[in-house]
């Protein structure tokens, strides 16, 4: 990728992204639904485009998906 | 509801010592969860410094989970609605923590470290020049004050949102949105003056819409 494409990339937003309140409301679904193996990203999309474009709600979501298959954090 | 959840909320639900009782077993969970997170983000923090990261995400996680007790309806396990807290707990601490930083500060309009961020090579002048003279112009004329800020504080500056969100009050949502619109507006002002012509694909992915959030 060439460094305007790069730029371009950046600046470029998905108007289906849902931003960070509406995403991290329903993370606790997405992440079980990805857990199972289910593809939460059709039922939202919304939410798909946000953690694709939001770096700390990525985090979170990675965070939370590394906590519920923990095989030590029984619950 | 699985037997699990309906298990915790029983105890959470109780009084007196079962309740007490419940509430450890819950502050014991968040802590471990908490102890892992700060391990995997990977920080520089290291030590009792990320231990009591932690512990103050547990401690308030715990709060906020039994406040928020009566909004759980079962859309998931009630530990996975619960470690929700305790990670977004973990990242806020974080954030805070970034100011502790001796070299952490506000950064200033430094331009130069634009072409940086989108690796553009130290000895490529021209081209160096001609990214930050467009995107100068761009904020110079479609951005507001605020956006400019933001943009200049996280793209320039490299400041976490979250630290961010700890400098000013603001939310992570409220500062996400207000360099969303800052991209969409530069990007669509590069367009319209033909910067980016060049990059393949350019203007042909029909994502130009007013777009949320
Ligand atoms: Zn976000």
């Amino acid at each position: 990728m060439s460094e305007w494409a790069r730029l371009e990339a950046f600046l470029t937003t998905d108007p289906r992204d849902v931003g960070c309140d509406e995403a991290m409301a329903v993370l606790h679904v997405y992440v079980e639904a990805i857990a199972a193996g289910l593809d939460p990203a059709a039922r939202y999309p919304g939410v798909a485009a946000h953690l694709a474009a939001c770096g700390p709600c990525n985090e979170d979501f990675e965070g939370l998906l590394a906590a519920v298959t923990n095989p030590d954090l029984g619950g | 509801m699985d037997e699990a959840s309906r298990e915790w909320l029983a105890a959470l639900g109780a009084e007196g010592a079962a309740r007490e009782e419940g509430v450890a077993r819950l502050h014991d969970l968040l802590l471990r969860v908490a102890l892992h997170e700060v391990a995997r983000r990977g920080t520089a923090i290291t030590g009792p410094e990320l231990d009591d990261v932690a512990h103050q995400s547990a401690d308030d996680a715990t709060v906020a989970v039994l406040a928020k007790l009566p909004t759980f309806r079962g859309e998931s396990r009630f530990t996975t609605w619960a470690y929700r807290f305790v990670v977004l707990e973990v990242s806020s601490k974080l954030g805070r923590h970034y100011w502790r930083r001796p070299a952490a500060r506000l950064a200033d309009e430094d331009w130069e470290r634009l072409p940086d961020r989108f690796g553009v090579d130290p000895s490529a002048h021209s081209e160096r020049r001609e990214m930050v003279d467009a995107i100068r112009r761009a904020v110079d004329e479609v951005l507001t004050e605020h956006q400019r800020a933001l943009f200049v504080a996280i793209v320039l500056g490299g400041v976490p949102l979250d630290a961010l969100v700890a400098r000013t009050g603001s939310s992570r949502g409220a500062i996400y949105k207000g360099v969303f619109d800052a991209r969409r507006k530069i990007r669509a002002f590069l367009d319209a003056n033909g910067y980016l012509d060049d990059a393949p694909g350019a203007g042909s992915d029909g994502r130009e819409g007013a777009g949320r959030p």
